[in-house]
């Protein structure tokens, strides 16, 4: 399991974003690098988050999201220009859990990292953070930290 | 020779190459001559013979579902590109 660190201002960001989408799902990307491991062999500090569009039907909005093929290529080119991975995305659950649904398993990618938040009643509330396959997910642990400490981390060594 | 350009959550499977040179006239053949070079990436591809409907493959901005899919004609020095469909949602 690795720790997924993130700052409170990008916490902040995802949540507001996330609450404007309310009552339809919102959706975005992050930027990181990968670290030294406490326990996992690396750990990831989010570099920058980054909204995206939702590019589902308008009136399927309210349990789904899709990303744009021409987003994803635009970051990934960003991405591999700074250096940085393209390593996740997050998006929101109005009015369900943080934790993925058939359909999110359904849909993912290896060696990506997702993120979902709960909307409750247009309040976002809990942040987690997964690592989806087909036929199952596992949990990372979401390292909230001061904008401050995060700083810090920026000058930690990239390790891949 | 064309070129494929591997997703970063693929590149896994590619021991970290983001671009792959392949053979082939169409861009099934060089899907075939990509997972060929490295096997692992085939599931992440393919449902049986065909493209899984998450994964999106374009020639510069064109879309190939849009050209004449794994039948579009590619040539020599053309650049590739796999782009994952990210997507998710709360319920079924």
């Amino acid at each position: 399991m690795s720790r997924i660190y993130i700052s409170e201002s990008q916490k902040r960001q995802i949540f507001e974003q996330l609450e404007k989408a309310y009552p339809n799902e919102g959706a975005g990307f992050l930027l990181g690098h990968f670290v030294e491991g406490h326990i996992a062999a690396t750990d990831v500090v989010i570099d920058e988050v980054i909204a995206a569009e939702n590019a589902s039907a308008a009136d399927e909005q309210y349990h789904r999201f899709v990303m744009t093929p021409k987003d994803w290529m635009r970051l990934e080119d960003e991405a591999d220009a700074r250096g940085l991975t393209l390593i996740g995305c997050f998006h929101s659950h109005p009015d369900s859990p943080a934790i993925p649904s058939d359909f999110d398993r359904e849909h993912s990618y290896p060696n990506f990292l997702y993120l979902i938040a709960s909307v409750m009643k247009g309040r976002a509330q809990e942040l987690r953070s997964w690592e989806l396959a087909r036929d199952g997910h596992s949990e990372h642990t979401t390292a909230l930290v001061s904008d401050r400490d995060w700083r810090e981390m920026m000058k930690w060594p990239t390790v891949r | 020779m064309a070129k494929i350009r591997i997703p970063t959550p693929l590149r896994a499977y590619t021991e970290g190459d983001s671009n792959i040179e392949v053979a082939g006239g169409t861009v099934g053949e060089a899907l075939g001559s990509l997972v060929e070079q490295h096997p692992d990436l085939r599931a992440h591809l393919f449902d049986g013979d065909n493209l899984r409907s998450f994964v999106n493959i374009f020639i510069g901005d064109e879309d190939i579902r849009f050209m004449q899919g794994l039948d579009t004609e590619i040539e020599t020095g053309d650049s590739l590109r796999i782009i994952p469909s990210i997507a998710g949602g709360a319920r079924a």
